[in-house]
């Protein structure tokens, strides 16, 4: 089956003065059709970096500096923006942390919404309107039809964030990138949309890029999961795999961080040190000076290694019996 | 029993917004525009008692950040009252209300949004205990340096301004800037939900170790029950301005009374325990100015029977140390009793 997504040895900097921020380092992964991956990593690890240069919308001084985005096929770096702004929003959509940074505060629902239909397809007012109500039905809201007219202040954050799905929904994409779009959610809201989420895509058979630093959240959606470090990923494969048995050190790490990992009232056990400044990252493995078991070796640079359907870079990976 | 160290005996806050002067002046043609009051947290009792961790979960506009507040000293209460080591602290006068102001201290979410980007580290934590008279002018600098190294930063960074430093070490400036007062009390609200989880593991590592090393009590608000599960001693759930819940961890999230309860511990995602089909509850978190009547939680509550909806059901023990507010405990209490008349000792 051919994926709906393959990026190849993606590389977005940032020019900055103080020196090139290697955002995102030799990213290579692909997304299956009705696929859902979850991205996960820590605060500058560069996912939503990596989320942002697949719909180019990378600001200056960041640019995407090499590599590939092949969606369908077709490489999307070489696409001119015009021909970018017809993918946008109608076959890769974006969800957004913050619904009250996307939606526009002075504008009524519906008129975002029927902007968004009309942007993309040659439809009558009334007809984008109708499309807009049944999307806004689809992802829960209650009486789609007057809410339409409501303006985004006058929703809970919760329900700004399935407006802004809805808002999504609308072209019925190939793929969807969501950045964190349940991390400021209360946990029973974050339920409900992780719900519907998983529901629609599976309805209309899209893919789903989930961008999270949440891995409770990843382990309860996602089919395969990547996890990001310093740039890069480090580890990929089937969520089941890695999470029950990380070959990256720096995967048990977070894995062992969590409170849930030891029993109560014991001291947890941290990540030992901070993450490096994207300004200067170590050379070799970027996790080297963290890590329990680094060496020598581990200053120069790990090759990705794939196998058993798992991939990770690391030179001393965890060993798990095959019991 | 011992005294608590801090003790909410029904405390209420209300936050009302005045009428603007055109709204007075649409009364005066018989408008009969009110005031909106906003009732954050509604007749809670809470004692915390010397060297304990309590834990004060819940989702947004439950009340807990405002509680933490009113139960820190640095807001009043509107109805009831906070006794601190058993007095009233609205009777607390000179040199006792100053030594409880310095005893009760507040660590939050956003480092960044509570340390002056001004000053420097120094001055950030060397203040307090000097205006206060806990050390001479000329001692700041040791003081402050022992401070910074108990909490994990490096002594050399105490010229820098709080920009050039991450989430993780800002917090850890603002845990120094605390202890600077000697204080018996840290209010934590939500003091590591901003931060990566790794980082989030050692700052609650060194919360454990201060616990021990300075004999420490804590009110710990938080939204994360992962979090609250690990370190406290005591869970207390709120709902809408209300106390639901309250029990030891494990009887807590082993034997959860409280619908509400079940639900947060139902729904949270967790690594261990993956691939489930969500149940999410129904319905929005009701706007805390119209709460539902009767219990708050009877519309979105599965269980909910006709009594949930005019009557507000009061804290009961259902076992030791185990509390909740909820009409089912007297469904079950009734039927426990129907059941042990009806089926006679064999």
């Amino acid at each position: 089956m051919t994926p709906v997504l393959e990026v190849k040895n993606l590389s977005t900097h940032f020019m900055t003065r103080r020196g090139v921020l290697r955002a995102v380092d030799d990213v290579s992964f692909t997304v299956g059709p009705r696929e859902i991956v979850g991205l996960v990593g820590e605060s500058g690890s560069g996912k939503s970096i990596t989320g942002f240069s697949i719909l180019g919308l990378v600001d200056p001084p960041g640019r995407v500096v090499g590599g590939q985005i092949l969606f369908n096929g077709e490489d999307l770096l070489t696409k001119s923006p015009t021909a970018m702004r017809a993918i946008r929003g109608k076959r890769i959509a974006m969800i957004f942390q913050d619904p009250m940074m996307t939606l526009n505060p002075v504008l009524s629902v519906a008129t975002q919404m029927i902007e968004t239909v009309q942007a993309h397809d040659r439809v009558s007012r009334a007809e984008a309107r109708a499309r807009s109500r049944d999307a806004l039905g689809l992802v829960g809201i209650p009486s789609p039809e007057e809410r339409l007219d409501s303006y985004p202040h006058q929703f809970s954050g919760g329900m700004r964030q399935r407006v802004a799905i809805a808002i999504a929904l609308l072209h019925r994409p190939d793929l969807i990138i969501a950045d964190e779009p349940t991390t400021a959610l209360d946990v029973t809201i974050q339920s409900q949309i992780l719900f519907e989420i998983k529901r629609l895509a599976a309805e209309f058979g899209m893919a789903l890029i989930w961008i999270s630093h949440d891995l409770g959240v990843v382990a309860a959606l996602a089919d395969r999961i990547m996890v990001m470090y310093a740039g890069r990923i480090v580890e990929a494969g089937q969520v089941d795999g890695v999470l029950t048995a990380p070959r990256h050190p720096y995967t048990s790490g977070l894995l062992s961080a969590v409170p849930a990992a030891v029993p109560r009232g014991e001291p947890l056990r941290p990540i030992p040190g901070f993450a490096p400044s994207p300004l200067s990252r170590p050379s070799g493995c970027a996790f080297r000076d963290r890590c329990a078991r680094a060496t020598d070796v581990c200053a120069t640079e790990p090759m990705l290694e794939i196998a058993a359907g798992r991939e990770f870079r690391c030179f001393h990976p965890h060993l798990w019996s095959a019991a | 029993m011992t005294t608590p160290l801090v003790e909410a005996v029904d405390v209420s806050r209300r936050f009302s917004r005045k009428l603007d002067y055109a709204e007075k002046i649409a009364n005066l043609f018989g408008a009969g525009l009110e005031e909106k009051t906003v009732h954050a947290v509604d007749e809670v009792n809470l004692a915390v008692y010397p060297g304990e961790v309590v834990g004060l979960v819940g989702e947004s506009g439950c009340g807990k950040s405002t509680l933490g507040r009113v139960m820190a000293g640095i807001m009043p209460a509107s109805g009831g009252e906070v006794r601190w080591k058993g007095r009233p602290l609205t009777s607390l006068q000179g040199d006792d209300k100053r030594a409880m102001r310095l005893s009760a201290q507040m660590i939050f979410q956003d480092p960044m949004s509570t340390l002056n980007p001004r000053k420097r580290v120094l001055d950030l934590i060397g203040e307090a205990p000097k205006v206060h008279g806990i050390v001479k002018g000329r001692e700041m600098r040791d003081y402050v340096a022992a401070l910074v190294t108990r909490v994990g930063l490096d002594p050399s960074y105490l010229d820098r301004y709080p920009h050039q430093f991450s989430g993780g070490q800002r917090q850890r400036i603002g845990i120094a800037r605390a202890l600077a007062v000697k204080p018996k009390l840290l209010v934590c609200d939500e003091s590591v939900a901003a931060l990566d989880v790794s980082i989030q593991a050692q700052i609650l590592n060194l919360f454990m170790d201060l616990r021990q090393e300075f004999g420490l009590t804590y009110l710990f608000i938080s939204h994360d029950l992962g979090v609250v599960k690990h370190i406290c001693d005591r869970v207390v759930v709120m709902y809408l301005g209300r106390v639901v819940e309250s029990a030891t961890p494990d009887e807590l999230f082993g034997n959860p009374k409280h619908p509400y309860t079940q639900a947060l511990i139902r729904e949270l995602p967790s690594v261990t325990d993956r691939r489930r089909v969500f149940t999410p509850i129904k319905g929005e978190i009701p706007s805390p100015l119209h709460p539902p009547a009767g219990c708050h939680f009877h519309p979105r509550c599965p269980k909910a029977f006709d009594r949930c909806r005019v009557e507000r059901p009061v804290l009961k023990e259902n076992a030791a140390g185990h509390v909740s507010a909820c009409h089912l405990n007297d469904l079950a209490a009734h039927q426990a009793a129907t059941n042990a008349t009806a089926e006679p000792a064999i």
